[in-house]
């Protein structure tokens, strides 16, 4: 069906409404990339065969859909019953029937699959009530989780293409670059620039061909939100993109997609693919005689690519380096004509700006940081997931209010956010605003959301260690203070980690980290000693217990550590049957004893002991 | 670019990767300066100069500390990568380097990936190598790391390389380079080898060059030309007589 008019998508959107009917029941099965992993696509695929043979009265096959991520990854295997919200959590298979032939036929709860809050342990039905998402606020993230991803009648029926709807019809580009400009939208992508004023720039250069580009190639460990986006709401993406296209005055439009992210390539091509067929994409949109087309640009994952200049020329074709901008992008970008290129998040906000105004997006968040942030939450956290909050939120009630806490009650040492690039900041800044200006202030930065918490069993060094190594093997190679400045920085940490290391290492490293930052090519480089800076500047105490005294207090260092077995060993021979190296020797119900001289410390027998009975000193 | 500007007030500054054959890329870091405005507030920014456009009322400092730090930083990272490269040597002891600070690269080959030679070889046409792998795996070579297909033997990236890394060999009359081999035109006059066939091939077709012109090699075509040259002036002293 060709939607040829806005009379059309109007008078659609109804019939896709009733289609959906929000009083009728549904099942809400999420095929976000965690609840996959455990399994939810055949807990899918059970429960169309149950609803099947079941013949349930006003339960049709249509009633179970396939959802995008849900966010609370740590719970998943994850099932939703609509309209009532209920919420049931590690879903497996066996449960299905179950769930059909009590909670959908019966209106029954089963309990063992509730919610159970982390204090109190009272069980909690309706998602909505649970505090990891009470406390949040979804604009970007509005339809993921709550829509089937390859319906484009399901994102019509929440208001899809209405703003796009309004803009090509009730709207001058200009008025669009200027909404945005006073939303206060800036990239979501980690850099934080305002959106109005590149959109700005671009439209007005003159110039035959512009192209409008969106950022799909997050890479920082641990960063799962645009991934979650373009697989669980890709008409958003479109959408923002082509009102983007619009403003700027562009006729093509790419969006680069990382390898690594399958499903994300497939669903944004199903959705490219039936908005060109409805008319809502491609030559005269909506027969309003604005025409504008995406193609998918799939990247090989390096991390660099997802620098400015790097992917357009990856997008062009060539060696994903970056270029010495200068000249920047929005000018001189892909196939050098002007380029508007921003993150997946940033042109899911843009539709919702539209429909609820500027004002109303510049009235959330922070007067500099306005709007929401989706974070991904990983690291040892209890609710490990995806969320979206409003600018402005404190970490501590980011981590303690929807993530639940510290795992196994532990104590918080540092949260790292902003990716490889980004720092780790200590609990003395739990209580820090999130937004783009404090988090940099503090030596750390927003970037595109990820955020990893750790717990006191963390060697800050290490962390150090970890993401410089990262960047090492991502760094493009072109530019020698990058690709050799950060390797030496780099070799001179794990040397520290090693008990190698001498104190005036550190101020070697503080220079050359100087260095680097300021020298480097393009952004990763100049970002490069972060992971070193930050720690360092929290956590100094750290690096030097390992220097001067060659001890790891967060007890991760191998080559500064001992493993031990203490009086409190029952004889259970746990830690005996996991020893690859047949280190530990002993009898049942004997303690155990542990010969230093063969221990290489993997740490496995500190893995099973259930006793407490391992030392690590 | 600000680097033309700097060298031509005979201001010397150091730049590995520049050649006015090639575009510049900033790879060395090398030409780097501190630049500021009048109305900047003081505040100051390092760029490649090779790159930064020449702008009206721009305050360039070429030799302020932190470009020397910068300068000296990068040179004793590449001693330490390149430890044997007698360029790099050179140059870090002009800046007061003799020994690296950091660990030193025992296979380090004295490659200063600069491009330079991948860079030439766009220029000419040809694209047969180019950066493969990233980080400090990054090394310069054909497709899929065998000889290039696409070749010609034309010597252009060894004559450009700074550090002098790119092996090659005329024996026999065949020319080894990048792991391929190249039979190389003899002059027939002369029998000293003059050129690749495949370069010859190449030239011919691109720059329209007469089939014959790598018959003979350029020395015994001078000695033709002076061979005919002494032909019509003995001819004309002759006639005067």
């Amino acid at each position: 069906m060709r939607i040829d008019s806005i009379d059309k998508l109007n008078r659609w959107r109804e019939e896709c409404r009733d289609n959906l009917g929000a009083h009728k029941k549904k099942i809400m099965v999420c095929l976000g990339p965690g609840c996959l992993a455990g399994g939810s696509d055949e807990i899918l695929e059970e429960f169309i065969k149950v609803v099947s043979d079941r013949k349930i009265k006003g339960v049709s096959v249509e009633a179970v859909k396939k959802t995008g991520c849900h966010g609370l990854c740590a719970r998943g295997p994850l099932v939703v019953i609509e309209p009532e919200g209920i919420f049931y959590s590690k879903v497996k298979k066996a449960h299905v029937a179950d769930i059909v032939d009590k909670t959908v036929v019966k209106g029954e709860l089963i309990d063992k699959l509730l919610y159970a809050d982390e204090t109190s342990g009272e069980k909690i039905v309706d998602y909505r009530k649970i505090p990891f998402y009470a406390r949040q606020k979804k604009i970007a993230l509005r339809n993921v989780g709550q829509i089937d991803p390859d319906s484009l009648e399901d994102y019509v029926a929440r208001d899809g293409y209405a703003a796009l709807a309004r803009v090509l019809t009730g709207m001058k580009p200009q008025e669009v670059i200027d909404a945005v400009t006073a939303s206060g939208l800036r990239g979501r992508g980690g850099g934080g620039f305002p959106a109005g004023r590149k959109w700005a720039t671009c439209a007005k250069i003159d110039s035959d061909v512009r192209y409008v580009l969106c950022n799909g190639d997050e890479g920082d460990p641990g960063a799962f939100m645009d991934r979650c986006i373009m697989e669980g709401d890709p008409h958003t993406v479109l959408e923002g993109m082509i009102i983007c296209a619009y403003a700027v005055g562009s006729g093509q439009g790419y969006i680069y997609v990382r390898e690594e992210y399958p499903l994300a390539v497939i669903n944004l091509q199903k959705a490219i693919e039936a908005a060109r067929e409805c008319g809502l994409l491609g030559e005269n949109i909506l027969g309003t005689g604005f025409s504008f087309d995406i193609g998918i640009s799939r990247g090989g994952g390096a991390f660099v690519c997802g620098e400015s200049s790097a992917l357009m020329k990856s997008v062009a074709g060539e060696i994903g380096e970056p270029r010495a901008k200068y000249i920047r992008s929005v000018v001189r970008g892909l196939h050098d004509k002007p380029t508007v290129l921003n993150n997946v998040e940033s042109y899911a906000n843009v539709p919702v700006i539209i429909d609820r105004g500027a004002e109303w997006f510049a009235s959330i968040g922070t007067e500099k940081s306005t709007g929401t942030k989706a974070f991904s939450l990983a690291g040892k956290v209890n609710n490990t997931g995806l969320i979206e909050v409003p600018m402005g939120i404190t970490l501590r009630e980011i981590i303690y209010d929807i993530g639940g806490g510290i795992q196994g009650g532990r104590e918080f040492k540092a949260v790292q956010t902003g990716g490889p690039s980004g720092g780790c900041l200590p609990a003395e800044k739990l209580d820090l605003s999130v937004d783009f200006d404090t988090l940099t202030e503090a030596g750390s930065m927003m970037g595109s959301g990820g955020m990893i918490v750790m717990d006191d069993r963390t060697c800050m060094v290490d962390v150090a260690r970890y993401f410089l190594k990262f960047l090492v093997d991502e760094s493009c190679g072109k530019c020698v203070p990058c690709r050799e400045g950060l390797f030496q920085l780099h070799r001179m940490c794990e040397r520290i980690c090693e008990g190698r290391a001498e104190e005036k290492d550190l101020a070697i490293m503080r220079d050359l980290s100087e260095v680097i930052h300021r020298a480097s090519l393009c952004g990763l480089g100049q970002s490069g000693p972060n992971p070193f800076l930050s720690t360092v500047m929290y956590f100094e105490d750290e690096y030097l217990a390992h220097i001067r005294d060659r001890k790891c207090p967060g007890k991760v260092c191998r080559e500064l550590i001992t493993y031990d077995i203490n009086d409190k060993c029952t004889g259970c021979l746990a830690c005996i049957s996991v020893c690859p190296v047949d280190a530990i020797t002993g009898e049942k119900k004997k303690k155990h004893v542990l010969n230093q001289d063969l221990c290489t410390k993997c740490g496995s027998c500190y893995a099973v002991c259930t006793y407490d009975a391992i030392d690590i000193e | 670019m600000l680097l033309a500007v700097i060298r031509r007030q005979g201001i010397d500054i150091p730049a590995l990767c520049h050649h006015e054959a090639i575009e510049p890329t900033g790879n060395c870091r090398l030409c780097t300066v501190e630049i500021t405005r009048e109305n900047w507030g003081g505040w100051k920014k390092y760029v490649t100069s090779c790159l930064y456009p020449v702008e009206e009322g721009l305050i360039v400092n070429t030799h302020s500390e932190p470009v020397m730090q910068i300068r000296r930083t990068i040179l004793d990272l590449q001693l330490a990568n390149c430890p044997n490269a007698e360029l790099i040597q050179e140059l870090a002891a002009e800046y007061g380097i003799h020994e690296t600070s950091y660990e030193k690269q025992p296979e380090g080959d004295n490659c200063i990936m600069c491009y330079a030679c991948t860079r030439i070889c766009e220029v000419l046409g040809c694209s047969a190598i180019s950066p493969v792998n990233r980080g400090h795996d990054k090394v310069i070579s054909g497709p899929f790391g065998e000889a290039p297909p696409d070749c010609i033997g034309c010597l252009a990236c060894a004559q450009i390389c700074p550090t002098d890394v790119i092996p090659w060999s005329d024996k026999d009359g065949v020319r080894t380079i990048w792991d391929k081999k190249f039979d190389l035109v003899a002059c027939k006059k002369c029998g000293k080898t003059i050129i690749t066939r495949e370069f010859a091939d190449f030239l011919i077709e691109r720059r329209k060059l007469p089939r014959e012109y790598f018959n003979i090699c350029d020395d015994c075509k001078r000695q033709e030309l002076a061979d005919k040259m002494g032909g019509i002036i003995s001819q004309a002293e002759e006639a005067a007589l």
